[in-house]
């Protein structure tokens, strides 16, 4: 599944004396099984961008296309497409709501109209893939798990409706390190496995040097920059001006760099750092 | 999606009707209601229209917004003008039809109670498009404090008052965003029956309530952890003071009154 954006620009309150234009002209496309990552100040407009993309906000103008198909054409069928473009809201676990981890995972497949055989089987394997052990989890209400099982069984909420295209709002926020590498690793996980496009919200940039193959960047409305995480990493002006960090690696390179030490100008890795400094180590301690 | 609720209709304005102390406007308009009760004159609620429209371009308020605020009523309105043309006694008889007898008294007492009601509404709406909610609250904390010595809890209402109306807007907030969510996960707010339709409401109404009693706790402990102790012994921020403009506000709704009365006794 491709999803195509076009000229998308939405307004806030348009007409009114309080407007605000929360996108503007933003246009992009995204190829199956990429994992994209959408980075961007507090009040960018990422999270008014991903709700476009299954239609739960309309564009003021532009378009938003699905597979050819525009999203918000005469006669197409959103609740369908939402299911195929799975959301999950910042905060999930606030939306939980059943008795139950199994009824609450059940809620999107049941919408779906699918058989009760088929949904216990989604639901078992949401709750695989976000490593909660069905034995033990599947019968207890989810108001009494901690914050970071909470999350994953929202999330898990929205897989079971195995979507193709997968969004994340900021899915690591307010999470302790070892839920966040929980969450990122799942991710990972899950777009090797079920080769899940996925798009991810955040403001880490760590999280993004992981797991992104592509990155967007939005300020005020606009896509400002749009490349692989090396290509957008390597722009650190661009990235101080509109208030957004880039990675420890890549600025402990750049310091090292500006010290006179020979290293390549795109290193945003910890891994590949790791390598040029004990390359540099090595060097040093032959001669 | 609910964002165009309006609630609390304050129109936030400077003018010296804004400035008045809220706690003087509360009474003035027990005042103007109490008025508009003494009318029995056509040209009584000519001079109280006449008033309105003063205080309402003081106030800097457009006439057509206190009109709007009439449109919610007007089914109200109708069925008070119509029950009381056909079911009021009556003698001069004005029209007879078939069941239908209109007399002279009807029409004018159909006339009288619309009137009574649309102005009823004018007036308070004068009052809460002019004050905003956390003053109107200070106000009636203020105005009920004597009832404090027979341990009436004049502060804990205000407060609570001034919480609710806090938080309104937060939780339309709230509304929209578990709905997207919900939504996100193929649920249908809008077709199917009424018992469908309600039950597509669980999905919305858990986490709502969840979140509200998350959040009451939350405040609660915010509030606790900066000694709140409840009013006693509380000093104010804002402190309320009574100045020349109030005692003129009160000049006019006393002439007023003493016009409306006046041409009561001597009209009639």
């Amino acid at each position: 599944m491709s999803i195509e954006v076009r000229h998308l620009t939405h307004t806030y309150g348009e007409g009114s004396a309080i407007s605000t234009v929360a996108l503007d002209d933003v246009s992009f496309a995204i190829e199956p099984g990429e994992f994209i990552g959408i980075v961007g100040h507090t009040g960018s407009g990422k999270s008014t961008l991903v709700q476009h993309l299954n239609g739960l906000l309309k564009p003021t103008s532009g378009q938003v296309l699905v597979d050819g198909q525009d999203l918000n054409g005469e006669g197409v069928n959103r609740r369908a497409l939402r299911q195929r473009i799975g959301l999950v809201f910042q905060y999930p676990e606030y939306q939980l709501f059943e008795e139950t981890v199994a009824k609450d995972i059940a809620f999107g497949p049941k919408n779906q109209g699918l058989s009760s055989e088929e949904i216990d089987r989604r639901v078992r394997k949401a709750m695989d893939s976000v490593h909660l052990d069905y034995a033990k989890y599947a019968e207890q209400s989810p108001f009494e798990l901690s914050g970071g099982q909470m999350r994953r069984v929202a999330i898990a909420g929205v897989l079971a409706m195995e979507p193709e295209v997968l969004i994340l709002d900021e899915p690591t926020a307010g999470l302790d390190p070892r839920g966040r590498d929980r969450i990122l690793s799942m991710l990972e996980e899950l777009r090797a496995k079920d080769h899940t496009t996925i798009l991810m919200v955040s403001h880490s940039m760590e999280d993004m040097a992981r797991l992104a193959t592509r990155l967007l960047v939005i300020s005020e409305g606009k896509l400002v920059a749009d490349g692989s995480p090396r290509e957008v990493f390597a722009r650190r002006d661009l990235m101080t001006s509109i208030g957004l960090d880039i990675p420890e690696s890549a600025k402990l390179c750049a310091a090292l760099r500006a010290a006179g030490y020979d290293l390549p100008a795109d290193l945003y890795r910890p891994d590949e750092l790791k390598e040029q400094l004990l390359r540099l180590w090595k060097e040093a301690n032959a001669c | 999606m609910l964002t165009n609720i309006t609630m609390g209709q304050y129109y936030p304005v400077d003018s010296p009707i804004h400035r008045l102390d809220p706690r003087v406007k509360l009474v003035l308009t027990i005042a103007f209601i109490v008025a508009v009760f003494l009318v029995h004159t056509l040209l009584g609620y000519a001079l109280i229209l006449g008033f309105v429209y003063l205080v309402s371009r003081l106030a800097k308020i457009p006439f057509k917004m206190l009109i709007k605020g009439i449109k919610p009523l007007r089914m109200i309105l109708i069925l008070t003008f119509l029950l009381n043309l056909f079911f009021t006694a009556g003698e001069t008889v004005l029209v007879e039809f078939w069941i239908i007898r209109i007399t002279r008294e009807a029409l004018r007492q159909a006339v009288f109670y619309s009137l009574r009601l649309i102005f009823l509404v004018i007036g308070t709406s004068v009052l809460t498009l002019t004050t905003s909610p956390v003053a109107l609250s200070d106000a009636i904390e203020l105005l009920l404090g004597p009832l404090k010595k027979i341990h009436f809890p004049a502060h804990e209402l205000a407060m609570m008052m001034t919480i609710a109306l806090r938080f309104i807007p937060t939780l339309l907030d709230e509304t929209d965003k578990i709905m997207k969510a919900q939504m996100a996960r193929g649920a249908d707010f809008e077709s199917g029956n009424l018992i469908s339709r309600a039950k597509s409401m669980v999905p919305l109404l858990v986490p709502l309530f969840v979140s509200a009693f998350r959040r009451a706790g939350d405040l609660a402990m915010a509030m606790e952890s900066r000694c709140y102790h409840g009013g006693e012994g509380r000093t104010r921020f804002r402190v309320l003071k009574v100045t020349k403009n109030d005692y003129l506000a009160c000049a006019a709704m006393a002439g007023l009154i003493a016009l409306i009365v006046l041409e009561g006794i001597f009209l009639t």
